[in-house]
């Protein structure tokens, strides 16, 4: 019971440091890599069939890097390697986000690629058929069909990458995780600490997967 | 209308080049109503998907309304605008309702306005019987109703000619009745037609020629009465014989 209490003495005395900061840092990271790791992911994606043989190289190069080498790996460059780089001062916080981002459009673009490859070939046909270019087949016809497919796999990602901003504590970026060390260090509270943070997370995580479950059903109403 | 001179195609099927196409040389004339029966495999399906270029023949000439469609040059989508298909599958867009499936070619490639694709759409679709149907998604629909859609889309482009890949084949045997007689409808209207079918009877009926076609190549060809009544090539009395209709 001692422990129950020093959890709720963390959080009275800490809470700003894990439910405003962190959780707010924690959502930005995970806003930011979502979006352009969607945007980025579909063009890998796109590049990846293209008939242009150079891009289906520079894609698959990309994508087989970032998931053949640790995030931390990845991050790491993104800090120390990158700004020494361009011999310019780029902010932590950018470092991390652009690692993120990058990582989770690799795994997007596959969770992609097959979602377009499991569209049916006769959609193509049908809409090639009719006059439509294949531009406007794809926007039009593939893409919509494609998404629907994917939104499990999509789903699964996004909450892989909530969990994978705890990452970026490596370099204090002050999410969660960072919210967690510095009360640790204060406290030498580990384990409560450890359940305060483990708590948060899941609420976030089970909150996003409770919102895609009911996108997946709104969309399958419409068939 | 449509002039095939000598196409050739081929498959690679796991390292083996497959010859399906054999120098095929047809002429579809405007208005005219032409049917491609034969076993499966001697190359009907391929030939119809070639006219609109689905398949790129390897070699020949597909002449269209007097292009050679097979040239580099020419943009392909302003001649399959004028050449409606409909496939084995339907293929029908399982995301849009019924009028969406039918409005997005017209509106897509500004040929109507939204307003103006609607109100086509729910005259073809009164024509056909499925004007309740109209904001309902393909899922709900049968398979006859589907592919009556799917007449429509096509339709709904007014094309010059209609191409089907056996329309009824994948139905149950209670939908073909309500599909054939759409199409017999369609070509009774002078729409110049292509079908590849195995209704023998529906083939009989509607047809000015019959072709039949074996192992890549046109064997033989003729009005109804000459091909199902005196065949002439051994292939088409073996293939006749074994038909039930």
């Amino acid at each position: 019971m001692e422990f129950f209490s020093n959890v709720i003495k963390i959080m009275s005395k800490y809470w700003k440091t894990f439910l405003v900061t962190g959780v707010s840092y924690t959502l930005l990271l995970s806003v930011i890599t979502v979006f352009f790791g969607a945007i980025i992911g579909i063009f890998l994606a796109l590049a990846r069939s293209s008939k242009i043989a150079p891009f289906r190289w520079i894609s698959i190069a990309i994508v087989e890097v970032i998931r053949g080498t640790p995030m931390l790996l990845q991050m790491y460059v993104a800090v120390f390697l990158v700004p020494k780089l361009f011999a310019s001062e780029i902010p932590t916080f950018l470092s991390v986000s652009i690692a993120l981002v990058l990582n989770s459009a690799a795994y997007v673009s596959e969770v992609f690629r097959s979602g377009i490859q499991a569209v049916d070939r006769g959609q193509t046909e049908a809409a090639r058929s009719l006059g439509l270019t294949s531009s406007q087949t794809f926007m039009k016809v593939i893409l919509p069909q494609a998404i629907k497919n994917i939104l499990p796999a999509l789903g699964n990602e996004f909450i892989m990458i909530i969990k994978d901003t705890s990452l970026a504590s490596t370099f204090f970026i002050g999410e969660v995780m960072t919210a967690c060390i510095i009360v640790k260090g204060n406290t030498y509270l580990t384990f409560e600490c450890m359940f305060i943070v483990a708590v948060i997370y899941f609420v976030m995580t089970f909150v996003l997967s409770k919102v895609f479950g009911k996108v997946e059903r709104r969309l399958k109403a419409g068939d | 209308m449509i002039k095939t001179v000598d196409l050739y195609k081929s498959f690679d099927v796991n390292g083996t080049e497959l010859q399906v196409l054999k120098g095929v040389s047809e002429h579809v004339e405007k208005g005219s109503v032409v049917s491609i029966i034969g076993p499966s495999g001697g190359g009907k399906s391929t030939f119809l998907r070639c006219l609109n270029l689905l398949e790129t023949p390897d070699s020949g000439q597909i002449i269209f309304e007097g292009v050679d469609i097979t040239s580099k040059t020419v943009d392909i989508n302003i001649h399959r605008q004028k050449m409606g298909m409909v496939f084995q599958h339907f293929n029908v867009f399982p995301h849009m309702t019924v009028k969406e499936n039918i409005t997005l070619a017209p509106v897509m490639t500004k040929k109507y306005t939204q307003k103006e694709a609607d109100e086509k759409a729910e005259e073809l679709l009164a024509k056909v019987g499925l004007l309740d149907k109209k904001d309902e998604h393909p899922g709900r629909l049968s398979g006859g109703q589907k592919q009556r859609v799917a007449i429509v889309r096509a339709l709904a482009m007014e094309p010059d000619v209609m191409l089907f890949d056996e329309p009824t084949s994948a139905l149950d045997p209670e939908m073909v009745g309500e599909v054939l007689n759409v199409i017999k409808q369609l070509v009774k209207t002078g729409m110049t037609s292509v079908i590849v079918t195995h209704e023998m009877g529906f083939a009989k009926e509607v047809s000015d020629r019959v072709l039949f076609m074996d192992d890549g190549n046109i064997a033989e060809s003729g009005s109804p009465e000459e091909l199902f009544g005196h065949p002439q090539n051994p292939r088409t009395k073996e293939f006749l014989s074994k038909v039930l209709y």
